[in-house]
């Protein structure tokens, strides 16, 4: 039982790592980065299971810090979008030396 | 602090020896009063500073010539100058009956505090009173006042004049401290201390590059003499844990005699005393000194400063006596220095130029006198020197006045001090002729002058000492004693020399500027009669008892024979007592036979030959201004004229060296090497950050990539 929850998260994860990697909308990138946090918090209740109730509580931190960075990352995004009309990433790097 | 300098006013340490019943009579004031000169006159010269600072500020010049018109801080330095000195020669005065009636047999130690306390190593803050430091402090406070007043006259339109007199005293505290220290680290300080203020003294005038260079000439050379004194002293403390004068003198003879250890100490001392007495090879400072004020001259570069050599050396006598290689090196440095300034004093033409070159010689003198165990007599003719040389060096600055005044009413820049340019000064200048023929046959080694006695001693006592039962090198004094002789023959002739040139014939100042030459004014003059009296009478202290019945002591109508040599008994005993134990009784005849008497007659006749024969060659010579000057020594003349190239040689040899390697360590080392390192650093670093910051795209992706290969690679290392 375990094991195939474990895979299901590890599956998860790679599609999310993937999204970021390959996807150039904001929106999405940050969809995926979601979905890598929730591979994470899957993994941490399968483990639960095994180790005890602790892993459980993780995952409500995850959620909770997940729903601020929801917060403060789609203002940023909103706000870029207002500055530039567009989400894709390729469009703005002055964020450097 | 206040406690050691009130005690230090009050005089009131406690004697530590009650030998006699010789009471001190307020020592530390003798130290401390020019110290207070020095306070008084360098606030002084602050607020005068400023003062002339703020005139100029508004356009205006403190008009100094004009004696109603000047500001207090100019006439107080008048006062407290010459003031201080009085008082303190008046208490050394006091102190020197008082020590007379005594027949002190152990020196007086009047301690204050204790300065350095390290372990079994102390020195202490205290005077040592005894009959040499006796005789230093009255001339240091004697001479010192008389030159000060001469200053007075001298400096008075000097826009520095209270900073002059701010120096001048401080001088004498610090030789005060050389010549009354109880101990050689005490010495030390007043050694050089008085490298300092002659530093201070000859770059006087210091918005004059060459004088300022001259200054640090002195310092310089003087700082390479220093490392020497200091290394005698710290084998003095390897050799007997102190340094103190009463201990070091009470355990000399346990050293071995002519030992390795005594001969290193003495000789290294002698470094010491050959840079601040100007002996062959450090004497080049001497004649550039001559950048001072004159009367900075006839203080610190002819009567006091440059004597401490000497002062040291019979002050260390039983360690002198100890070392007979020291000894005769201190002698043939002194006789070669003797032979080689007198030469080069030939051939100049700066007056104050001749007369330092005189002075390296005599001082030449001294040394031999000190060197060949005659320290009584190397102490006479320091005494004898102070009068003379100071005579003639005041009487020099009379004439450099006269002079400088005439140039000055035609605006003129003629040189000053150039003999060429003078000639016939005695219609302008009687008193100051007068005096300085005095000095000159004194110098020369005229009777009854002081100098003949003094200097006639000293040759005799070379003779003496190359004749004594074991005499470590008999055949070299024979030669020291020739040289001796030869030298002052040259003496004779370029003194001679430089007052024919001065003095007598035509003048050669020009019409127009003879006009304003003048007779010293009486601040001035008076000095310089006071001097030239003791010129005459002093060396009539010290006539030896062979003499003193024969014609040269007037058949027994000079006084007290010998009154130097036995007042000074108590410091040379000592020295005697080894120098006889280890060579034996000295001979008391020239190598060439003959007595005591036939010998000072020759070379006082010989002397006087030689000024007769010179003023008429001279006199015969023809000599013209600087300005219509065009002959060119040659030969011989030209060598001498230049001063056989020394400080040429010097300059390509030494000078030159270091210059260079100093140029390479700048350029080469420091800009190149270790800058070159630290800015290979920053390269680097910079290089670096700019490959690196290429990673900052500023895209998020590439970011994202960087992180996951990065973490991806992380978990791969810790897999395998």
């Amino acid at each position: 039982m375990v094991t195939e929850a474990l895979v299901l998260s590890a599956i998860l994860f790679v599609i999310g790592t993937f999204g970021v990697l390959i996807r150039r909308n904001a929106i999405i990138m940050f969809l995926c980065i979601e979905l890598q946090l929730n591979a994470v918090n899957l993994s941490f209740v399968a483990f639960s299971r095994m180790f005890g109730i602790e892993g459980q509580l993780f995952v409500f931190f995850v959620m909770t810090v997940a729903a601020a960075e929801a917060a403060v990352g789609l203002a940023i995004i909103i706000s870029i979008f207002r500055h530039y009309e567009t989400v894709n990433v390729d469009s703005f790097n002055l964020l450097k030396w | 602090m206040v406690s050691p300098l009130f005690a230090l006013a009050q005089g009131g340490g406690q004697a530590a020896a009650e030998a006699g019943h010789y009471e001190p009579f307020l020592p530390g004031l003798v130290v401390l009063l020019p110290l207070l000169g020095f306070v008084l006159n360098g606030i002084l010269a602050l607020r005068h500073g400023r003062a002339s600072a703020d005139a100029v500020r508004r356009g205006e010049e403190l008009d100094l010539g004009d004696p109603s018109s000047r500001p207090s801080t100019h006439t107080l330095p008048t006062w407290i100058g010459p003031g201080v000195m009085a008082a303190a020669f008046l208490i050394t005065l006091v102190n020197f009956v008082r020590m007379y009636g005594a027949h002190l047999e152990e020196p007086v130690i009047v301690h204050y505090w204790t300065w350095i306390a390290t372990g079994t190593f102390t020195v202490d803050a205290a005077l040592q009173l005894d009959q040499l430091s006796m005789i230093m402090m009255m001339i240091i406070t004697g001479v010192g006042f008389l030159i000060h007043v001469f200053s007075v006259g001298y400096m008075k339109e000097d826009p520095g004049y209270p900073r002059y007199f701010a120096y001048l005293n401080l001088f004498v505290f610090f030789m005060l401290v050389l010549v009354m220290g109880s101990s050689y680290a005490l010495m030390f300080v007043g050694w050089e201390g008085v490298g300092l203020c002659s530093y201070l003294l000859i770059g006087y005038w210091f918005s004059d590059r060459e004088k300022s260079d001259a200054g640090k000439k002195a310092f310089i050379v003087n700082r390479i003499g220093d490392v020497g004194f200091l290394v005698a002293m710290f084998l003095l403390f390897r050799a007997f844990g102190s340094v103190d004068f009463v201990p070091v003198f009470a355990e000399a003879e346990t050293l071995a005699y002519a030992g390795g250890l005594v001969t290193a100490i003495t000789l290294f001392f002698f470094v010491g005393a050959i840079g601040k007495s100007a002996q062959i090879p450090l004497y080049v400072w001497l004649p550039d000194a001559m950048a001072g004020p004159t009367p900075v001259s006839a203080l610190i570069h002819a009567a006091t400063m440059v004597t401490a050599g000497v002062y040291l050396v019979a002050r260390s006598s039983a360690l002198f006596a100890l070392a007979p290689l020291s000894s005769a090196v201190v002698a043939g440095i002194g006789v070669l220095t003797a032979l080689f300034a007198a030469t080069i004093a030939l051939k100049q033409n700066d007056i104050k130029k001749v007369l330092a070159y005189s002075t390296v010689s005599q001082l030449g003198y001294m040394f031999v006198g000190v060197g060949v165990g005659a320290y009584a007599a190397g102490v006479f003719h320091l005494m004898t020197h102070a009068f003379f040389k100071a005579l003639l060096f005041l009487g020099s600055g009379a004439v450099i006045h006269a002079m400088h005044e005439a140039y000055h009413s035609t605006h003129s820049h003629e040189d000053a001090q150039d003999m060429r340019n003078m000639g016939g000064l005695k219609a302008f200048m009687p008193i100051t002729w007068v005096t300085m023929w005095i000095a000159t046959l004194a110098i020369a080694g005229i009777w009854p002058f002081a100098g003949f006695f003094s200097k006639d001693e000293i040759i005799w006592y070379t003779a003496a000492f190359g004749g004594a039962e074991n005499a470590p090198y008999p055949a070299l004094y024979t030669v020291y004693w020739i040289i001796a002789l030869a030298a002052a023959m040259l003496t004779a002739f370029y003194m001679t020399r430089m007052m024919v040139m001065t003095f007598h014939g035509e003048n050669r100042t020009g019409a127009e500027e003879s006009k304003a030459l003048h007779e010293a004014p009486a601040v001035m003059w008076v000095p310089l009669a006071v001097l030239a009296v003791l010129s005459v009478f002093g060396g009539w202290i010290n006539v030896p008892e062979e003499l003193q019945a024969s014609w040269v002591g007037l058949f027994g109508v000079l006084p007290t024979s010998e009154w130097l040599h036995h007042w000074l008994e108590p410091i040379t005993a000592q020295a005697h007592h080894i120098q006889e134990v280890n060579l034996g009784a000295l001979s008391y005849s020239s190598p060439f036979g003959g007595g005591e008497v036939l010998w000072a007659t020759i070379s006082t006749v010989a002397a006087g030959i030689v000024v007769f024969a010179s003023i008429r060659f001279v006199g015969g010579q023809k000599v013209v201004p600087v300005a219509q000057d065009e002959s060119e020594p040659s030969g011989f003349a030209k060598v001498l004229a230049n001063k056989y190239y020394v400080d040429e040689f010097y300059d390509r040899f030494v000078v030159q060296p270091i210059l260079a390697a100093s140029r390479f360590c700048w350029k080469i080392i420091d800009a190149r090497i270790i800058d070159g390192a630290v800015n290979l650093v920053g390269m680097v670093s910079k290089g670096v950050g700019w490959g690196v910051s290429m990673f900052q795209t500023g895209t998020i992706n590439t970011y994202a990539f960087i992180l996951t290969v990065g973490v991806l690679a992380i978990l791969g290392a810790a897999l395998l």
